[in-house]
């Protein structure tokens, strides 16, 4: 494939709960290999964008997804496409870190496990938890309870957990929100190391995060994709009056 | 004035609450003193091991013998297969409560089986004798008049409600990002429900099966009525059987003269059912605040 076809990709992407417009006819391209981040406002529809690309939206009841969504080539809301396999491929960090009350070790095997994972599982523990630079803290008490673990850590888990399913996309859905300033470093460094063999899509109300950790963004207002672009060229020359009110505090 | 006044409400409302909490604690007090002390008497004429141990249940016809082991085996088999009957249809209708149904489907139900748990045991009691036996009877031939099994089945429905209010509540208390947590990993709501709603609620379920089994162990009338009054050690659940709570019925239907040591073994087995329900009352409630769903973020 093509390094430059998008990976994730919609068009006019119409949502909404029950009669409330969510989001109004989006279009837009995610490329392979790069962070985007989605910024704008609260309630602008970033969440709801993100819960697109791997169908989470479907938990919600009289929600309603108009458009088309395509996952590599394949459109995703085709009736016989089930969203269970999408979310192998598609795997997702929450807001809040949001372990299993496991074991360490027993949060990365889950996934696999269900998806009858042939290979080594201890060799896949290691190689997860050392790409969620997690390794080194964890490595010699790995069948504790991964609530004995920091807030920080949890979602570090939560991601090495995300990634021992080898997936192609990672969404986060503003996965810093409840953790403090050390420990988000600590994640926004993360994903500057995983960005080479990822595609991460962020949700982040946090503009300057945004603008350190992006290849592109998109900025959202009111349900509607105000620009979107290189990350540098967005913040730097935004070419809509919004865009600029927004990423210098005007509003939001 | 008006503030002199206040405070005499005040007072004398205390003071009527203190008496209501007074009352209950006075009464609870009194039983468990006269329980002990009667079973103190009983204890005096009959050893305690030969009480405990004893295999054979015979206080009120002469040779007498007093061993309560086939009382305990009569509840025990109530309690087993009362559990056995209502755990995995409790589990079942709380998975479906909590995971699946939409919400006029929950909003039905619910009441529904809380109007079971209203319905008298007397009501139970006659419906396992006219309904659960002859079932039982023509499904198994050799089934008695008055039998364990039914006694259990009845006495499982009587249950049912709190199983399964109890785990739904359990299922409900787990917050909603451990699902899409699941969900997210490409689980579908099978491995959802079986490999992190379950086991993340485990021990609130291991607390509302003691709940029940405590409940279950109590059980009087329905179990009289349906189990039958024949003190017998055995673990054929088609045969009759007494339970302690039915000893207790009998002896205080009955023209026991009181005083006597048949009146006392009433105390006796009192007192060992209350220390086994309280136990599992202790252990359920311990177990129910340490498993109250906690995570650090």
């Amino acid at each position: 494939m093509n390094q430059e076809a998008p990976i994730l990709k919609t068009e006019g992407l119409k949502i909404s709960y029950g009669s409330t417009p969510a989001i109004n006819g989006i279009s837009i391209e995610i490329r392979p290999n790069r962070v985007t981040a989605v910024i704008g406002p609260s309630g602008c529809g970033k969440s709801t964008l993100l819960r697109t690309f791997n169908r989470m939206n479907d938990f919600i009841p009289n929600i309603k997804t108009e458009g088309q969504v395509w996952f590599r080539g394949q459109n995703m809301f085709h009736p016989k496409v089930d969203p269970v396999n999408i979310r192998k491929h598609v795997g997702m960090v929450f807001q809040r870190p949001n372990p299993f009350p496991k074991s360490i070790y027993k949060n990365i095997t889950w996934g696999p496990t269900i998806h009858s994972y042939a290979g080594n599982l201890d060799e896949l523990v290691e190689k997860s938890l050392k790409r969620a630079a997690l390794w080194d803290e964890v490595k010699s008490r790995l069948h504790d309870s991964a609530f004995d673990l920091s807030g920080g850590q949890q979602q570090r888990l939560c991601i090495a957990r995300t990634i021992a399913m080898n997936p192609d996309v990672i969404l986060m859905d503003e996965p810093c929100s409840a953790l403090d300033p050390k420990a988000t470093a600590r994640i926004e460094d993360l994903i500057g190391e995983l960005r080479s063999r990822y595609t991460i899509v962020i949700v982040t109300h946090n503009m300057q995060q945004a603008a350190r950790i992006s290849d592109e963004t998109l900025f959202l207002y009111e349900g509607n994709l105000i620009e979107s672009g290189k990350t540098k060229a967005l913040f730097t020359n935004p070419t809509k009056q919004q865009t600029e009110d927004y990423i210098t505090g005007r509003f939001g | 004035m008006l503030h002199k006044h206040a405070k005499f409400v005040d007072v004398s409302f205390k003071g009527l609450l203190w008496l209501c909490i007074g009352a209950t604690l006075t009464t609870t007090t009194l039983v468990v003193v006269i329980l002990g002390t009667e079973a103190y008497h009983f204890f005096s004429l009959v050893p305690i091991t030969e009480f405990l141990f004893g295999t054979h249940w015979e206080p009120l016809i002469e040779p007498r013998s007093f061993g309560v082991l086939p009382l305990v085996c009569g509840t025990g088999m109530i309690v087993l297969g009362s559990i056995a009957f209502a755990l995995p249809i409790g589990l079942g209708i709380a998975t479906y409560l909590s995971e699946f149904a939409p919400n006029w489907v929950r909003s039905t139900i619910k009441p529904t089986l809380e109007i079971l748990a209203g319905i008298p045991t007397v009501v139970y009691g006659y419906f396992a004798l006219t309904f659960i036996t002859p079932i039982l009877r023509s499904l198994f031939p050799e089934t008695e008049i008055f039998n364990a099994a039914s006694g259990a089945i009845v006495v499982g429905i009587m249950i049912l409600p709190m199983i399964s209010s109890l785990c739904d509540d359990a299922f409900r208390g787990l917050p909603s990002s451990l699902r899409e947590g699941g969900y997210a990993l490409g689980a579908t709501p099978y491995e959802v429900v079986t490999r992190v709603v379950l086991p993340a609620a485990g021990g609130r379920i291991g607390a509302a099966v003691i709940l029940a089994v405590s409940r279950a162990i109590g059980e009087t009338m329905a179990v009289t009525l349906a189990a039958g009054a024949s003190p017998n050690l055995t673990a054929n659940p088609f045969e009759s059987i007494q339970t302690m709570t039915a000893y207790i019925v009998q002896v205080s239907l009955g023209d026991t003269p009181v005083g006597g040591v048949e009146y006392l073994t009433c105390f006796a087995v009192a007192g060992l059912l209350f220390t086994i329900t309280f136990i599992m009352n202790v252990i359920g409630s311990q177990l129910l605040l340490k498993t109250q769903w906690q995570s650090r973020s």
